[in-house]
């Protein structure tokens, strides 16, 4: 399975891969980022951390035991997404996924869904520190 | 392979997942005494409070018994035979098994001085939430026993619904069993502003009882083990080892009712969390099937939302404590113990990380220095 790469050393912390992530979540309303982000503070569920020198953005790892959707107490996290009708926000995801990668914004769950295969972050990343690849030996 | 599950919840359901991740084609049959499809426990609350449906609080889909190829009975199990691989139920029929689960969870605690009283409810099951749905009305004065997790889930679940809503505890303070003196005091104080009332280190009288409609008795579940007294080792709970197997041969317990090592501390006991209890399940059910699977790094961890504050906590409340606006983390030289996130829980899974993988902090403001950043 295709999972989003990060590769620090070319991260320049530019931050380019959240504002997109942002814009992910409205591109079907509005066809220009600038638009779309007018006047708003974003939640993206990206996020480039700053250590020092070092930058590199956080995402979902599509981790193959999660343990955000182990932890559900509803069930309405799967691998393969949210079921937003069943999920009550409790945060038990939060509490679980050890990189920080779900979050709650305005009082809904939000994990990463890959954009449905084409993630804008890694499009938008200016040197190609984010990269979209199937890594795993099978 | 014939495989027999009791408990049709979070650890019963983990099993089923764990089972079939092996084996396709066993038999696999669940018995509960409930006449529900899996729903989750911790929903009951939101159900009363018209946040969810008794549909949409099912833990598993429609379909989840016939896409795993399973059986569900609807019965109670009196006796484990564990010398003839044999289940009794309460119709008198017997299940024969080659690996058995109990995931039999936990049953609400009544204490005596409750016995006589009539206008009671438990807050543990659907039944139990419906029984008190049914009993309420926009007159009535309730009492809630017990100011737990659960009592205080339950205050929220009625509080729109009901004249007043009062939470009295022999304890000093609120949730004692999850937060510190001082983070008690904050959701206490938020949740007075909410309408919720508080009776603290109180003794009750019966006499007292006669003020209130309807009383929620919420003091504490206990673990059912009655199944397997002089089959397995017990201490409070069923003693498991990371891989779920009980100290009988081919009987494996998984959830509430079961003790496991908190690797925050080092000590056995019991952690009734619904994570915990599916991970085990699962755990179990991947061992039944001849796989190999272990359930390391269990510690005691909540997430709690209660009447619009998020609550987030995880590990021991030992070593030294900083805070960071509300939240509170509690640190050794070297490690991150435990924390408390109230309100602002961004991060809470990075430090739950750090606690459950005892990870060794590069320095001891580590943790300050990332929090600050993030809030
Ligand atoms: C109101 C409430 C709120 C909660 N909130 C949270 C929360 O926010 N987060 C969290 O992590 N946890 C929460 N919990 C705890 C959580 O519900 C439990 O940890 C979880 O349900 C444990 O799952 P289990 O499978 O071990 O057992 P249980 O859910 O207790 O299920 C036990 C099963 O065994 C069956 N059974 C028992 N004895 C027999 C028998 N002799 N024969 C046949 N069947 C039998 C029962 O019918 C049931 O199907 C909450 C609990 C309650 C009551």
């Amino acid at each position: 399975m295709k999972r989003v790469y990060i590769n620090e050393k070319w991260c320049l912390g530019c931050r380019l891969c959240e504002y997109y992530c942002a814009f992910a979540e409205k591109r079907h309303e509005y066809n220009n980022m600038a638009l779309a982000l007018k006047d708003t503070l974003i939640s993206p569920r990206i996020r480039v951390e700053e250590y020092g020198d070092i930058t590199f953005a956080v995402n979902c790892r599509r981790c193959e035991e999660p343990l955000c959707v182990k932890s559900c107490i509803t069930g309405a996290l799967t691998a393969d997404g949210i079921d937003k009708d069943r999920c009550v926000s409790c945060c038990t995801c939060i509490l679980a996924c050890p990189f920080g990668a779900v979050s709650l914004v305005d009082n809904v769950i939000k994990r990463c869904d890959l954009c449905n295969g084409e993630p804008l972050c890694v499009k938008a990343c200016p040197n190609n520190a984010l990269v979209f690849e199937d890594r795993r030996c099978v | 392979m014939k495989y027999v599950i009791i408990g049709n919840s979070a650890a019963g359901i983990g099993a089923v997942e764990g089972i079939r991740k092996i084996d396709k084609q066993g038999e696999i049959v669940i018995i509960t005494s409930e006449s529900h499809h899996t729903y989750s426990r911790p929903l009951i609350s939101y159900l009363l409070q018209g946040k969810t449906t008794r549909t949409k609080m099912r833990y598993r889909p429609d379909s989840f018994y016939k896409d795993n190829n399973c059986k569900l009975l609807h019965d109670t199990v009196t006796k484990i035979h564990a010398n003839e691989k044999r289940v009794v139920l309460q119709s008198k029929d017997s299940v024969n098994y080659d690996k058995l689960l109990v995931a039999t969870g936990s049953s609400a605690f009544n204490p005596p001085l409750f016995e006589s009283v009539s206008n009671k409810h438990n807050f543990i099951t659907l039944d139990d939430a419906c029984g008190l749905a049914d009993s309420l009305t926009s007159e009535s004065r309730v009492l809630i026993v017990g100011a737990g997790l659960i009592g205080l889930k339950c205050a929220e679940g009625i509080l729109s619904r009901v004249k007043t809503v009062t939470v009295a505890d022999i304890a000093e303070r609120i949730l004692s069993a999850i937060l510190d003196e001082s983070s008690s005091e904050i959701v206490q104080s938020h949740l007075e502003s909410k309408g919720i009332e508080f009776k603290l280190a109180c003794a009750l009288t019966p006499n007292e009882l006669s003020n209130y409609d309807i009383i929620v008795v919420a003091a504490g579940v206990r673990p059912n083990i009655a199944l397997l007294e002089g089959i397995a080792d017990i201490d409070k709970g069923i003693i498991v080892n990371t891989k779920s197997e009980t100290s009988a041969k081919g009987i494996y317990a998984a959830g509430d009712c079961t003790q496991s090592v908190d690797v925050s501390t080092g000590e056995s006991k019991i952690m009734a969390l619904l994570p915990n209890a599916y991970m085990q399940g699962e755990t179990a059910g991947i061992n039944m099937a001849g796989g190999n699977a272990t359930t390391e790094e269990t510690i005691p961890m909540n997430a709690v939302g209660l009447c619009g504050l998020h609550i987030i906590t995880a590990g021991n409340y030992t070593g030294e404590v900083s805070n960071v606006g509300n939240n509170r983390f509690y640190c050794n030289d070297t490690q991150l113990n435990g924390y408390i996130l109230i309100g602002d829980i961004k991060q809470a899974g990075v430090y739950t990380n750090l606690i459950r993988k005892k990870r060794a902090l590069s320095d001891k403001q580590e943790v300050l220095k990332y929090e600050s950043k993030i809030v």
